[in-house]
């Protein structure tokens, strides 16, 4: 188990290391100059080069790379020219909002993603199961912040049930605030779990095991939560992860539809701003998200199911 | 925006197939009449939109859905009908760009590193993984920060961050592919590398790609449609669906016609294509060999 | 203890039968088989024969869209397939086990060996979890695996075909039931495991008062274990009788073919051209396919125009034997060479 889990760390670390070259090429040898961007019609000669030295971009590629990774590491991702303030700071301030506004979604597409899933594999081709595919179809083709709009309308507007933008602490608050954003995101989230979660337990359903748990006199509701649900939540964990790609994206997409003040509204006004450091140490810390909850959901694989462990190479 | 949430589809991948219209399942039909319309619809736009997509009426400010305006009017009066088809006819052409440029650059590359194992596979194999793990929209939002905003940094943009996905595939459909006989063969006729990637290898490859690629232009339609809404696709006045629906978030409660509309007509065509691809995994696609 | 006189399990007339209403395919006709308290009955065909069905009936896990059609199947005086969810769990948890053949599918991969066991022991015996454990030890040492409170940790991809298949009888065992279903528990096991295992079974019949019913399509196997058998062909039953009856002096020709074409071992000695290894020429019915008359006929040696035309029926054709077969009997010196 160790062994694995270190195995995966190290993995973990090389991929975060070509995350962070990727970033940092990309940034920079993308067509396009941010100087020119940020000085816009003001730019003179002069100006261009003082700017170029501020931001360190006079000095040759590897160079550049060093002392980004160099500070990086240390915790020091730059600073932000446009708010006066170190990219760390800024970034932390965020970071709650968005942390709040994944984790609330994902609960709600458990939460409504699980039983479905459950009902629509134990009667396949019913008509909860049909129901569902459709329902399904629709909102794999929904543009996440079209939904969101939608539900602000409907459940913001017209009902007046919910705030549609802001953002308040405290419990209540975020219950408030954050609920039709988590659902925007959740009801996106759900519709892949169902699909792959009622895949999983249809094949598990059809396994020797489960019928010799029958057999063995266990409760229906036994079976199909303690064995079939273990070992079909698998895939699934899997293609969750698979998609945090889309999960941190819709949270940018969100964020700016309701109004909320994280990481991702934060992305959006640094592009506006033309603020680079503050772009690519946001970048940075996306991907880095994406790899670090990976490895997460990798060892949870394999607590969950043992013969994970024997496998990893 | 549903990276690899579309199993469905990518499973039609090993079947080849005659196509006839009669007798395949009814999604199918559906999903490929819907797609048809709506794709004849935004090439025709020019001829049949009833109006000029930036014209005025300020007498016709925020009207709603009526016979002569479809879909209503926006704050500055103009159809949002028209503004829809024009839309949906500069996002599919971006969309049918980059998605076809992501698809040559990632399967060359795939079949490349497939093909020769060694350091290639290694180098490319990392760099797909790291690209993948990438969140799309913010990799694009972050290209489009540098290169600015328009329609130039999404058609950059999106194939930089796109074409891994097909890389990916290439790749491990190659590892199957250079063990068949007819590869082997290639190295014992003494063919170049190079012939046997391009002339025999990438012709088979080709098919899942090319299948996987319907799922992935309802994915960056969806993408564009969010970038465009987010202010960093093509600009205003210009029309685009994201960014119409943008200009009609201030006027939902009064007018919800402007957001709602051209953002049904973005879920049809991804329920087209879904539909499309549910009934050709469901694998009763009659005529040809399964 | 038993309740009634007469058999443990009475399966009477039933079909299974898949498909719609409308157009059934029907994979078991008309079967009827009875395992008195303590019997060790076999039930021997080739696959396809409908003997995996017949026996999952019995505990209602056939699975959809397979259903039982007709007949009816009666444990210790009880309808079986009357019998209400809470009834045929309760049915399933105390009165019949059941063991399949593939051991290592039929044990759940997430969970170790020792919560799977202590799971049937809190839920059916409604033991504390120490008890349970302590009993699960005790389980596992009464079915011959070494080192026991070691094993309650494994998993079962990290055991041996042999010890699994062992699991799985502690498992099916745990509540001493009155009846274990065997469905080809020894196929999957090499020569050596396989007779440890049918070893244990009788052991267990011994200790536990069970009667099992041995579902297999290898003769020897059923041979060494049984004492009474039912022979299945096309989802029929075409031969009952006692295990030595049966071998001696087999009535059905289908039974006859099935007996020859077991290879002797004690034979190996000669060359093999001289073995005669009749395979039966044809092949078995598929699914759904209505055969008028005897099932066999169409492969039948022994066939007359006759066969096809009368339905069959078991017949009694000695003491504790009965044939389906409409030519009989067959004489003393007509049996196997």
């Amino acid at each position: 188990m160790l062994g694995y889990f270190l195995h995966r760390l190290a993995l973990a670390f090389v991929v975060l290391l070509g995350l962070a070259v990727a970033t940092f090429l990309i940034l920079h040898l993308v067509p396009g100059d941010p100087v020119l961007q940020t000085l816009g019609n003001r730019a003179t000669p002069e100006s261009i080069a003082t700017a170029r030295h501020q931001l360190g971009l006079d000095r040759s590629l590897p160079a550049q790379f060093w002392t980004f990774v160099s500070h990086a590491v240390r915790g020091d991702l730059g600073y932000s020219l446009t708010l006066n303030a170190p990219v760390s700071d800024v970034v932390g301030g965020r970071l709650g909002p968005s942390a709040l506004l994944i984790l609330y979604g994902l609960v709600v597409a458990l939460v409504i993603g699980v039983p479905l899933a459950i009902v629509a594999a134990l009667r396949p081709n019913g008509v909860v199961d049909h129901g569902i595919r459709l329902i399904t179809t629709f909102s794999f083709a929904m543009p996440t912040f079209w939904l969101g709009l939608m539900l602000a309308l409907i459940l913001g507007l017209w009902l007046k049930w919910f705030p549609v933008s802001g953002y308040d602490t405290g419990i209540g608050g975020i219950l408030r605030t954050l609920t039709l954003p988590a659902l925007t995101l959740g009801l996106s989230l759900a519709t892949i779990v169902v699909r792959t979660l009622r895949s999983g337990l249809l094949e598990v359903l059809q396994t020797e095991y489960i019928e010799a748990a029958r057999s063995r006199g266990l409760s229906e509701r036994r079976v199909i939560v303690k064995h079939a649900l273990r070992n079909a939540i698998m895939p699934t964990i899997t293609v969750l992860s698979v998609n945090l790609g889309f999960l941190i994206g819709g949270t940018v997409v969100i964020e700016a539809v309701f109004q909320i003040p994280g990481v991702g509204s934060l992305l959006l006004q640094s592009v506006q701003r033309r603020d680079y450091e503050l772009v690519q140490a946001l970048a940075l810390l996306a991907g880095a998200a994406v790899v670090l909850i990976s490895l997460a959901t990798d060892l949870l694989q394999a607590v969950v199911d043992p013969r994970v462990r024997l496998a990893g190479r | 925006m549903n990276a690899v949430a579309m199993p469905a589809a990518a499973e039609g991948v090993r079947r080849r197939r005659r196509l006839s219209l009669r007798g395949q399942p009814k999604s199918v039909l559906v999903g490929g009449a819907i797609v048809a319309v709506l794709v004849l619809a935004a090439v025709l736009a020019p001829l049949i939109a009833p109006y000029g997509q930036n014209e005025l009426d300020f007498a016709q400010q925020l009207a709603a859905p009526s016979a002569s305006h479809l879909f209503g009017t926006d704050d500055a009066g103009r159809d949002v009908f028209t503004r829809t088809l024009y839309g949906l006819r500069v996002d599919l052409a971006i969309v049918l760009f980059v998605t076809y440029v992501s698809l040559p650059l990632g399967v060359v590359a795939g079949a490349m590193a497939g093909y020769h194992g060694g350091w290639v596979d290694a180098a490319v194999s990392r760099i797909t993984d790291v690209m993948v793990s990438f969140p799309f929209i913010v990799l694009v939002i972050a290209i489009v920060a540098i290169v600015g905003p328009g329609t130039k940094g999404v058609l950059i943009g999106v194939p930089i961050a796109g074409w891994a996905l097909y890389a990916r595939l290439a790749r491990s459909e190659m590892l199957v592919l250079r063990e068949q006989p007819f590869m082997l063969a290639t190295t014992a006729l003494g063919y170049t590398q190079r012939r046997a990637i391009f002339r025999h290898a990438i012709p088979n490859l080709i098919r899942s790609s090319l299948i996987y690629s319907t799922v992935d232009l309802v994915v960056n339609l969806m993408l564009l449609a969010s970038l465009s809404y987010l202010g960093l696709g093509a600009q205003p006045p210009n029309a685009e669906l994201g960014s119409v629906i943008a200009q009609g978030q201030s006027t939902l409660l009064n007018a919800w016609w402007v957001a709602t509309l051209p953002g049904l007509v973005l879920v049809l065509f991804g329920v087209g294509v879904g539909l499309i691809g549910d009934g050709l995994s469901d694998g009763r696609l009659r005529g040809g060999r399964a | 203890m038993s309740t009634t006189v007469g058999p443990l399990l009475s399966i009477a007339d039933v079909s299974i039968a898949f498909g719609n209403e409308h157009e059934p395919l029907c994979a078991v006709r008309s079967v009827s088989l009875e395992v008195e308290a303590g019997e060790v009955v076999g039930l021997v065909g080739e696959s396809g024969s409908g003997k995996s069905l017949t026996c999952r009936s019995v505990m209602r896990l056939v699975a959809q869209p397979g259903r039982v059609s007709n007949g009816s199947i009666q444990f210790d005086g009880r309808d079986v397939l009357a019998m209400s969810p809470a009834e045929l769990r309760a049915f399933r948890a105390g009165d019949v086990g059941m063991i399949y053949q593939d051991p290592f599918s039929s044990l759940n991969p997430v969970y170790r060996i020792g919560d799977q066991l202590v799971e049937t022991l809190r839920a059916n015996r409604g033991l504390r979890k120490a008890e349970a454990r302590s009993e699960a030890a005790m389980l596992l040492e009464r079915v011959g695996i070494p080192d026991p409170q070691r094993r309650l940790l494994s998993y079962p991809h990290e055991l041996s075909g042999g010890m699994r298949q062992r699991v799985m009888i502690a498992l099916a065992t745990a509540s001493r039931p009155r009846l274990l279903i065997a469905d080809e528990p020894t196929t999957a096991l090499d020569v050596t495991t396989q007779a440890q295992i049918l070893e244990l079974l009788l052991e267990m019949r011994e200790q536990l008062g069970m009667a099992i019913l041995l579902v297999s399509h290898d003769f020897g196997v059923i041979a060494q274990v049984c004492d009474r058998v039912a022979v299945m062909y096309g989802g029929h039953i075409v031969e009952t009788g006692a295990v030595g009856a049966i071998y001696d002096n087999p009535q059905h020709p289908y039974t006859r073919a099935l007996l020859e074409s077991v290879p002797e071992l004690e034979a190996a000695g000669r060359d093999r051209s001289e073995q005669p290894r009749p395979g039966i020429p044809g092949r078995p019915p598929e699914l759904g396919e209505e055969l008028p008359g005897c099932v066999f006929a169409p492969r039948c040696g022994y066939a007359r125009p006759t066969c096809r035309e009368v339905p069959m029926t078991l017949v009694p054709v000695g003491p504790a034997q009965a044939s389906a077969c409409p030519v009989q009997p067959f004489r003393q010196q007509e049996a196997r060479a």
